[in-house]
């Protein structure tokens, strides 16, 4: 074995990877369960890769057989019920996990200097995860797939000039047919998963290079033993990788009680009228997208006044676009001297906690039917999700932060 | 009992589901069960005399159904099978949709998925709820679905109902044998049916079991894997953390 390992090491450095990444990746000893998120997302993204491919090889990416081969997959094929089940349920909990890992980041300032790349490495995996799950909403062909991909492409037909051509180019027909499909399904299943993976190694080598924050928020490269090992470090493996499992076992828990018990959720994560096949004549009474969209589905909504002769749904575009895109410069809006909330001022604990309030709030107000009450809360929620980050700059150079201690705590 | 513990830690979020999946009329409750074998073969059996003459299962195959309900194969064969199909097909239809859709106004839909599409209270009120109305092409109309283009098929076994019958109440209970009243719905009969309002309410409930079957045929298999998933992964995290324990002792 040894034998082995030294004439692989001599032609490929196995050993330094592996030291870099894994045996002498000295990681903070104080990090919480918050620090789950990133392997559950790995987790998960293993989950959605491996079924994704045994799913691929039963489904059939055409208008008119598309809902049929889902249905076969889910009654003759071996274990078909069970592959889709995960791979539905792995579409939601991706997000719920890179939400969390997303919230992370937020509370701890994980994404100040020196971590800006790792932040806009996770944007990006983010976006592309977006795309990657509308593109897979639409490949069962039910009714709320097909219109809800409508009303999404057509979202482009809002930009001014170029944007009827725009949406025509994306659907590749006028309407969203069998063309669309196919072309969703390769982006879904080759295009997309490569970026992503892509993406994945980048976020991580990023963050190998500077190493990982914490919940102190305090950087622990500054205090070194005599062979240059962080004292607040530990390897990661095998501190994390065994701490890790237990974070799999909680979240295999409930992974499984929503695949085995209630695989639907009520309607969140497989949508009722996705079970009629897609019907180009019928437009379903209440068109919602997925949860996970809803929060952005809110804003785009909130929007109902024209504007400097452009239409409201142009602008509802620019703020839902815009709310994920300020996202992406956050590093530069927190002007705070320390990282961690635990040593923010006031002002930052309440305006993150606003924030999420509104994400929250938004995200429901997203799933359920407009009517006027409804709209002006979103107007409030979205105008509240938009000061965290406009306000940032203003609130972390104001407020009285605290203390900052010299090593890690529990 | 792990699925009664599970829906107790899930009944906080439901009123958030509840509202998603919105309103309408109001229904009778059905609560399906997949594992009421009779049940589901009354159903089946009701389902092949009274639907399949206009209603596909297009996604399921015979021989499932045979299986799962417990049918011997030459049974349902000689019974349940009325046209040259194989016992291994699709159970499709031969009605042409272009012409459904002259008769009807438009083709009868497949029913495979109906009990996830509408769910089982809504079935369950449907089918119970047609009542006279001359003004309508077949002479009937239904009090759940309005205006539909459907007959009522089962008007020999239920009668006619003269006025709208009243879907969505709370029964009755006759204070003297605890019975449940459920000829409730309809005030006024135009004509008498086989069955008696009770004798066709079971009926019913059979014919929408069978439905919630299909539309979930893995449920009862699905949820007593997940029991032993659920058991399985409880160990491992019990040795998980164990080992997390016995690693960490040297971390200070």
């Amino acid at each position: 074995m040894q034998k082995l390992i030294s004439w692989i090491d001599q032609r490929l450095p196995i050993v330094e990877a592996y030291n870099k990444h894994l045996g002498q990746y000295y990681a903070p000893k104080n990090f919480n369960m918050w620090y789950f998120f990133g392997s559950l997302a790995l987790l998960v993204l293993v989950n959605q890769l491996v079924t994704g491919i045994w799913l691929t090889m039963s489904y059939n990416p055409s208008a008119e057989s598309a809902f049929a081969s889902v249905e076969y997959i889910m009654r003759d094929v071996q274990w078909g019920w069970l592959l889709r089940y995960m791979h539905s349920t792995g579409a939601s909990a991706f997000f719920v996990v890179v939400y969390l890992h997303m919230f992370r980041g937020l509370m701890y300032g994980s994404y100040q200097k020196p971590r800006e790349l790792i932040w806009i490495f996770g944007m990006l995996i983010y976006l592309m995860l977006m795309a990657e799950a509308f593109m897979g909403y639409l490949l069962p062909w039910g009714q709320m797939s097909y219109w809800g991909a409508q009303v999404i492409v057509n979202l482009f037909g809002a930009i001014p000039v170029i944007g009827e051509d725009l949406s025509l180019w994306i659907r590749g027909d006028y309407l969203i047919s069998g063309i669309t499909l196919n072309r969703f399904f390769a982006l879904h299943v080759v295009a997309l998963p490569i970026v992503l993976l892509g993406l994945v190694v980048l976020h991580i080598l990023a963050l190998h290079e500077v190493g990982s924050n914490n919940p102190d928020g305090i950087d622990i490269k500054k205090n070194k033993d005599e062979h240059g090992i962080p004292k607040d470090g530990i390897p990661f493996h095998p501190y994390y990788t065994v701490h890790d499992l237990i974070g799999v076992g909680v979240f295999l828990f409930v992974f499984c009680v929503v695949v085995f018990f209630f695989p639907e959720m009520g309607g969140l994560f497989l949508e009722k009228p996705n079970f009629e096949p897609a019907n180009s004549l019928k437009t379903p009474e209440h068109i919602a997208p997925v949860w996970y969209f809803t929060p952005f589905y809110a804003m785009l909504r909130a929007v109902t006044v024209d504007l400097f002769g452009l239409p409201a749904k142009f602008w509802g575009v620019v703020v839902m676009g815009g709310a994920i895109a300020i996202l992406f410069v956050l590093p530069w809006l927190d002007k705070s001297p320390v990282r961690s909330i635990r040593y923010k001022g006031r002002l930052s604990k309440i305006a993150l906690a606003c924030l999420v309030v509104s994400f929250i709030i938004l995200g429901y107000l997203g799933i359920v039917p407009a009517t006027e009450g409804r709209t002006t809360l979103a107007q409030i929620l979205t105008t509240l999700y938009f000061l965290y980050f406009i306000l940032m700059p203003f609130y972390t150079r104001m407020e009285q932060t605290k203390p900052v201690p010299e090593r890690v705590t529990g | 009992m792990i699925k009664k513990l599970i829906l107790g830690l899930l009944i906080t979020v439901l009123p958030v589901f509840a509202s998603a999946a919105g309103g309408g009329v109001a229904l009778d409750n059905m609560t399906p069960d997949h594992t009421n074998k009779a049940s589901l073969q009354r159903g089946v059996a009701l389902f092949t005399n009274y639907c399949m003459g206009c209603h596909s299962m297009e996604y399921a195959r015979y021989k499932r159904v045979a299986d799962d309900l417990e049918i011997p194969v030459e049974l349902y064969e000689e019974n349940l099978l009325f046209t040259s199909a194989k016992i291994g097909e699709l159970m499709t239809i031969a009605m042409d949709k272009d012409q459904s859709a002259n008769w009807f106004g438009s083709p009868p839909p497949d029913l495979t998925l109906e009990s996830r599409l509408r769910g089982e209270d809504w079935i369950f009120s449907y089918l119970r709820a047609f009542y006279k109305d001359e003004s309508r092409p077949f002479g009937v109309n239904n009090a759940v679905f309005e205006n539909v283009g459907m007959p009522h098929v089962m008007i020999d076994l239920q009668g006619l109902c003269a006025v709208k019958p009243e879907i969505g109440h709370t029964a009755s209970i006759d204070p003297l044998s605890g019975n449940v009243k459920n000829d409730g719905t309809c005030p006024e009969w135009e004509s008498e049916g086989s069955m008696t309002p009770v004798e066709f309410d079971r009926a019913m409930y059979d014919l929408t079991n069978f439905l919630s079957y299909m539309g979930d045929p893995v449920k009862v298999e699905r949820e007593r894997l997940g029991v032993f998933v659920l058991i399985f992964i409880a160990i491992f995290f019990v040795f998980a953390f164990l080992l997390n324990r016995e690693y960490w002792k040297d971390v200070h």
